[in-house]
């Protein structure tokens, strides 16, 4: 409890911190006014919606007051929008979730046999083309990797649809989530399949997965049960942390796909100095960071026995 | 054997691309929309869409004429008096009769809706709406404006029944989205989508389409792909780098009209010691810029032929004043000015500076197609007579906020900078209100003249033209004030810019001045 009390303190912390940074960094990357008014506004019609926007006050006033709303729950209104920051990112967490979620899935249930079997079987001429593949996967950029997959299964073959979402959970919503969900899966799958390989290395060769097959256990239960078990504590911390930055950071797919996600809201709100939704969008991204962190603490104790969720004595 | 394997290819392709319905249009835009509320954002992609749902008075056409819209004739009965006669035969979508306390509500409702980031009292403010009966509407002002049309063009009118207390999340959420236009609202997902479906009882021309989707498709190679996969049916803002590809493709068709915006430079004319003029050995020199001779030799020194074919790959028409030809009030006699170095570098020398001195020009790199390398070309063809010239380009929030008031005094901080200018209003009283008029924050004149030219005769022909309500004579007049800007070199005009769409083989659009992209444009040959 102590445990949790700690982190959830140090979590606020960091999100004081990350709000004031924002906030500075947003004042600083340009004027908003400028990029929303239309150009036949008149000057006194420019000042009054500076001031309706309170955007003639000193930064450190505009910090304060918007702490003050904040910790009421409000995170300020959108200047594009003209609606909640907070409600414009939850409209679109359903979107992202989605594609985060089948990017993540891609990744394990693909990424973990592939590493599992190059690294039981390095030698072989597959684990060498796994392991040539995931270097493609790491290296290639998201914005090249989506446009080709676009300009082949969608205009050159015409099976998949190449850019937006279909209803949740129907066959045209697959459809349309499928390449976005590749396309963002790439990379976490090139990474996890890296992790399961050099753990399935090194657990290979440990005493309790000789002792096992010396036990004569049948070589499927060796490798499902006491490999994978113990190769999945690394792969979860990282995983831990990637889905994290799947959820916030898909930027770069969600914009190829025309994606209705957050990223898509993160960047266009970022070219239009939509400052109020870049900072609500950074303030929800650390607290979703905190959280999942404290996910991945208590898996640890679950997967591992040895670990206690509790604070070292100094 | 050929023919059955086609056959089957046929089918399984008729199966994968799905059963497209033949009424349904699907239309790729670049730039989504900001609400449903038509008072919210006075900006281009929200007036397009809105456009399907909402009518204003006066309507434009593709070159942005004034055409009847929801009043059938309009006429000035004093000289600060106009009067609208609205049309008896239209009904809301809900079925309730439009009529002149609709018009009064929404002109009430559009200069106050709460967190507008760009209003548009500018429209409504100064003027009394009075009802005079069911079907007429006066509208009255403290001096003779003979803009009221185009003004009047420019706002929704929306139900009064269904806007009374609506926000703009009522109108988001389709509850208060209630028009009289040929489409209804059915559905706007932010980011994803807008669905519209056309309404049977509309009085006008009824769309030849029943539904029409428009998703968002802001990056430029996937909004292509999208064309090129066959998910959508239009795209607007076609990507200048793609347009030769697309031009050879068989199952592609391009639309494309010149643009009511003008790419132009506007240069110092206030200032004696300019911040971004420098003598060749850096040291402080008189501002040329305020001689008109340097002015003429800069216009002279740019190959706007070269910027068009070679930066703009085509996709532009060089510009000799504010706006292209056949809009209302442009001169007849204003060319572009052709490319003349060697001239240029005779009036350096007539000028007392005939080996040219140092100066930056500042432009966006994210705000107009190709600005930046725009600004580079420029820079390049001024420094062949002389005039040193480094670029500087930023984002455009950092670029307006400094070209309008980054200066120690909140006035323009830079010297010579490249900027656009869309005439929303399809006239030139616009471009030359705004960038040639002298810079006046309780008229709101010269709001955009970011190098505060002034020119008391220019000054004069704008306000004469403002207070003319003969459309000939107002015309006449505004060529004249935008002859002597141009001679007087106030701004340097270097191209308009073109609209294009692109469409799959079979449909057509009738392209627009203005940007805009509608559905009532597009058709399918059969």
């Amino acid at each position: 409890m102590v445990f949790v009390i700690r982190r959830v303190v140090q979590s606020l912390i960091v999100v004081l911190v990350m709000s004031l940074v924002v906030f500075i960094g947003v004042h600083v990357v340009g004027d908003p006014v400028h990029i929303l008014i239309s150009d036949d506004m008149t000057q006194m019609e420019i000042e009054r919606f500076i001031q309706k926007l309170g955007l003639d006050r000193p930064v450190h006033e505009q910090y304060f007051h918007f702490l003050a709303n904040a910790v009421r729950g409000d995170l300020g209104n959108s200047f594009v929008y003209g609606e909640p920051a907070l409600k414009l990112i939850l409209q679109r967490m359903p979107a992202t979730l989605e594609l985060a979620l089948a990017a993540f899935l891609l990744a394990v249930v693909l990424g973990v046999p592939l590493g599992m079997y190059a690294g039981l079987r390095p030698e072989s001429p597959a684990s060498r083309a796994i392991m040539a593949g995931s270097i493609l996967g790491f290296s290639l950029p998201t914005f090249w990797v989506g446009l080709m997959l676009i300009m082949v299964f969608a205009v050159m073959l015409g099976w998949l649809p190449s850019t937006g979402r279909g209803d949740f959970m129907t066959w045209d919503g697959l459809r349309h989530l499928a390449l976005p969900a590749i396309n963002l899966a790439l990379f976490k799958m090139a990474l996890v399949t890296r992790l399961a390989r050099a753990g399935t290395r090194e657990a290979a060769l440990q005493d309790y997965v000789k002792f096992a097959r010396a036990k004569g256990l049948s070589p499927a239960r060796v490798v499902l049960v006491h490999v994978l078990k113990n190769i999945m504590v690394p792969v979860v911390t990282v995983l831990g942390l990637e889905l994290g930055s799947l959820i916030a950071f898909s930027v770069v797919t969600e914009t190829v796909f025309a994606w209705p996600g957050m990223g898509k809201l993160l960047i266009d709100s970022i070219q239009r100095l939509d400052r109020p939704v870049v900072v609500a969008y950074l303030v929800i991204t650390v607290l979703m960071f905190v959280i999942i962190n404290l996910v991945v603490d208590i898996l640890y104790s679950l997967l591992d026995p040895r670990v206690r969720l509790r604070e070292a004595k100094a | 054997m050929m023919s059955l394997v086609n056959r089957i290819g046929a089918a399984v392709l008729f199966l994968l691309v799905g059963t497209a319905n033949a009424q349904e249009l699907r239309i790729g835009l670049g730039n989504e929309p900001t609400a449903m509320d038509p008072h919210y954002h006075n900006l281009s992609p929200n007036n397009s869409l809105l456009s399907h749902v909402f009518e204003s008075l006066v309507d434009q056409d593709e070159r942005q004429r004034l055409q009847p819209g929801l009043a059938e004739s309009w006429r000035t009965i004093d000289d600060t008096t106009w009067e609208f006669k609205l049309r008896r035969d239209v009904k809301f979508h809900d079925g309730t009769p439009f009529t002149a306390d609709d018009v009064i509500f929404s002109f009430e409702r559009a200069p106050n809706v709460e967190g507008s980031p760009s209003s548009f009292g500018i429209y409504a403010r100064g003027k009394t709406f009075t009802k005079v009966d069911d079907h007429t509407v006066h509208i009255k002002t403290a001096a003779p404006y003979p803009l009221m049309p185009n003004d009047v063009s420019q706002v929704f009118v929306v139900s009064r029944k269904h806007g009374q207390g609506a926000k703009t999340p009522d109108y988001n959420s389709g509850k208060a989205a209630i028009g009289t236009g040929a489409f209804k609202f059915v559905e706007y997902t932010p980011g994803n989508r807008i669905v519209l479906q056309r309404n049977d009882q509309y009085w006008g021309q009824k769309p030849a389409w029943q539904r029409v989707i428009f998703r968002g498709i802001k990056s430029d190679p996937s909004r292509v792909a999208a064309l090129l996969a066959g998910d959508v049916d239009l795209i607007e803002q076609v990507p200048s780098t793609d347009m030769e590809r697309l031009k050879k493709d068989a199952k592609v068709t391009i639309s494309q009209t010149v643009s009511n915006r003008i790419i132009y430079l506007h240069l110092d004319h206030f200032r004696d010691d300019s911040p971004f003029v420098r003598a060749k050995d850096g040291g402080a020199i008189k501002n040329p810029l305020r001689d008109r001779r340097v002015r003429s030799a800069i216009s002279k020194a740019i190959d706007r032929d070269a910027i068009v074919s070679r930066v703009m790959e085509g996709e532009a028409i060089k510009a000799g004043q504010l706006l292209p030809e056949g809009f209302f009030g442009v001169s007849p006699k204003l060319k572009p000015v052709a490319y003349d170095p060697n001239g240029a570098k005779k009036l350096l020398a007539e000028a007392g500076v005939p080996n040219g001195f140092r100066l930056t020009i500042h432009s966006p790199n994210d705000r107009y197609p190709n600005d930046a390398r725009i600004a580079e070309a420029v820079g390049q063809m001024l420094s062949r007579i002389g005039i040193d010239t480094q670029v500087v380009t930023m984002t455009q929030g950092v670029f307006f906020r400094d070209a309008s008031t980054g200066s120690p005094d909140k006035g323009p901080k830079f010297s010579f900078i490249l900027v656009g200018w869309g005439s929303g209003t399809g006239e030139a009283s616009s471009p030359l209100k705004s960038l040639l008029a002298t810079y006046d924050r309780e008229k709101g004149m010269g709001a955009s003249n970011r190098g505060r030219y002034s020119s008391a005769q220019v000054d004069k022909l704008i306000n004469d033209a403002l207070a003319t309500v003969d459309d000939r004579k107002r015309a006449d007049l505004l060529a004249r004030a935008t002859e002597v800007a141009i001679d007087d070199v106030g701004i340097i005009p270097l191209h308009y810019q073109v609209n294009t769409w692109a469409m799959r083989r079979g449909f057509s659009y009738k392209p627009r001045t203005d940007e805009y992209t509608l559905a009532g444009g597009v058709s399918k040959a059969n």
